[in-house]
């Protein structure tokens, strides 16, 4: 995919006279910039253990959000995962587990001021 | 009679529907999509004709309802197609969602709507209740006083929709029956002349394009920017004023009808202005320079641009007069605020240091006839009014049986 022209990592901050006119998107490809992983409430977990990579949870996933390489389910993309739970519900083994988010970001913080 | 300076100009007797279908076959849009409600029926009829005779290029869509004649004419917009469509009353009610989707997309659909009081009680007649009701839907709305103006209008519309510093929808407006199925003597542009006035519409992105792929009516995000693209509107509906001038100069110049955004009689004189939009324009005036040839100094504003709301200019051309009467054919049923007309202006003039004094006429509800008769009391209270400085009652309504 060619590279955005249109840089929107400031939009936040934007003067009302900057948006394209319409609220038009001037060209595809710019909801990568657009990073929807803040609205989850539950967190999707992967038991690599458990997993059989069948990747149906890769072709279910709404959002393109799980990210495979050499035809496995490489990792899950939490920058764009909004939490649905598709994933789990149709896993056959499963692998995937719904958690809480804000406890999950908890759990990350502890991790982290420990290292 | 009034001779054209422009040679080429046809002289003819028609209703004021055939008119507006005349400028639409002149235009020859790439899309109409229409549905058919009195008293608008015969311009798409007449329209749809045009279409079947050849005598357009037109994609005509006969749609199921209103909602959907707009909702096409907004597909077809974001297209890139230049698009029009007609309506009135509970037409336009029932595209009540997607005039604010046209406006918000900035999409330059063209729209007369042949003004019909709103139900209930079902009425099929004339009053402004319809269109009064969208004002803020972010449209431009440009009024007309009879069948030429409807002709007029329909052109220049095209060049203020699709200008650059604009790129809104525009509602051309025309009171039902009174205008649009009485025969009024009118001059049409010659073919050539019209086409070339209305230019060929560049649209700077179109949903069709697929070398350069773009999105129409995304979600705004949870961030959210709707705000910021609501001032954009607004600006535009500002920037809209100029454009409107500068359209109206340049179909003078072609065919000896100049517009601006309001024309009057005997400002630089009156003591006391009577303001009205619509085809009661013409009745008013007639009395307004009868009383005037009698010596009362009384004059007129025929307000032509509702949307946007030339509010400085009117100000400017109320300055120093003693007492204004502006007359509504719709009420907002606000609780004796008076009328839509009356409110915006009395807003307008509130920054001025010599206020005029203000009343309000509400007329010709659901086609209730303004008879010369009537105009002359309302002139006279008025007169009344500026002489005494006292004001009996700030709203009325004149016709009414009471």
């Amino acid at each position: 995919m060619s590279k955005n022209t249109l840089d929107i990592t400031d939009i936040k901050n934007w003067d009302w006279r900057k948006h394209p006119r319409g609220a038009v998107i001037q060209e595809p490809g710019t909801a990568k910039q657009f990073k929807t992983g803040g609205w989850r409430s539950a967190r999707p977990l992967w038991d690599k253990g458990k997993c059989t990579q069948c990747l149906l949870c890769f072709m279910f996933c709404p959002d393109s959000a799980i990210k495979t390489k050499d035809e496995k389910i490489a990792s899950f993309d939490y920058d764009f995962c909004k939490g649905c739970g598709i994933c789990a519900y149709e896993c056959p083994r499963d692998a995937i587990t719904m958690v809480d988010e804000a406890e999950a970001r908890r759990r990350d913080e502890i991790k982290e001021g420990g290292a | 009679m009034v001779m054209s300076k422009n040679k080429l100009q046809k002289t003819v007797a028609v209703v004021g529907t055939d008119a507006v279908a005349e400028a639409m076959r002149q235009i020859n849009p790439d899309v109409v999509a229409a549905y058919p409600i009195t008293p608008q029926t015969a311009i798409v009829e007449t329209f749809a004709q045009m279409v079947a005779d050849g005598q357009v290029h037109t994609h005509y869509v006969p749609v199921e309802s209103e909602h959907s004649a707009m909702s096409a004419a907004i597909g077809a917009a974001a297209a890139g197609a230049r698009v029009m469509t007609a309506t009135a009353s509970q037409g336009l009610a029932l595209m009540w969602e997607l005039l604010y989707i046209a406006s918000g997309l900035r999409l330059p659909i063209i729209m007369p709507n042949v003004n019909r009081a709103l139900s209930a009680p079902i009425n099929i007649h004339c009053d402004h209740g319809d269109s009064m009701g969208a004002r803020d839907s972010g449209w431009i709305q440009l009024f007309s006083e009879n069948a030429q103006e409807a002709y007029d209008n329909t052109l220049q519309a095209v060049r203020i929709a699709e200008h650059k510093d604009v790129l809104l929808p525009v509602m051309v407006l025309l009171d039902g029956f009174i205008i649009s199925h009485a025969v009024d003597r009118m001059e049409l542009l010659d073919d050539a002349t019209a086409k070339q006035f209305v230019g060929t519409y560049k649209p700077d992105v179109s949903l069709l394009d697929a070398a350069r792929p773009v999105t129409y009516g995304a979600f705004d995000g949870l961030y959210g920017y709707y705000f910021e693209f609501k001032r954009q509107q607004e600006e535009a509906m500002r920037r809209a004023l100029e454009v409107i001038r500068e359209v109206g100069r340049e179909f003078g110049a072609i065919s000896g009808r100049p517009y601006g955004l309001f024309e009057s009689v005997g400002l630089e004189d009156a003591e006391f202005v009577i303001v009205a939009l619509g085809s009661a324009a013409g009745t008013i005036r007639s009395e307004v320079e009868c009383l005037r040839d009698n010596g009362m100094p009384i004059g007129m504003i025929k307000l032509r641009v509702f949307r946007p709301f030339p509010a400085a200019e009117l100000v400017a051309a109320l300055a120093g007069k003693k007492a204004v009467a502006v007359f509504d054919r719709s009420d907002t049923f606000a609780g004796n605020m008076g009328g839509p007309v009356f409110i915006e202006l009395r807003s307008a003039l509130y920054e001025t240091a010599e206020k005029p004094i203000m009343v309000n006429y509400i007329y010709g509800l659901g086609g209730r006839d303004l008879s010369v008769d009537l105009v002359n009391k309302a002139c006279n209270e008025l007169a009344w009014i500026a002489q005494s400085g006292q004001v009996k009652q700030r709203v009325n309504y004149l016709g009414l049986k009471e």
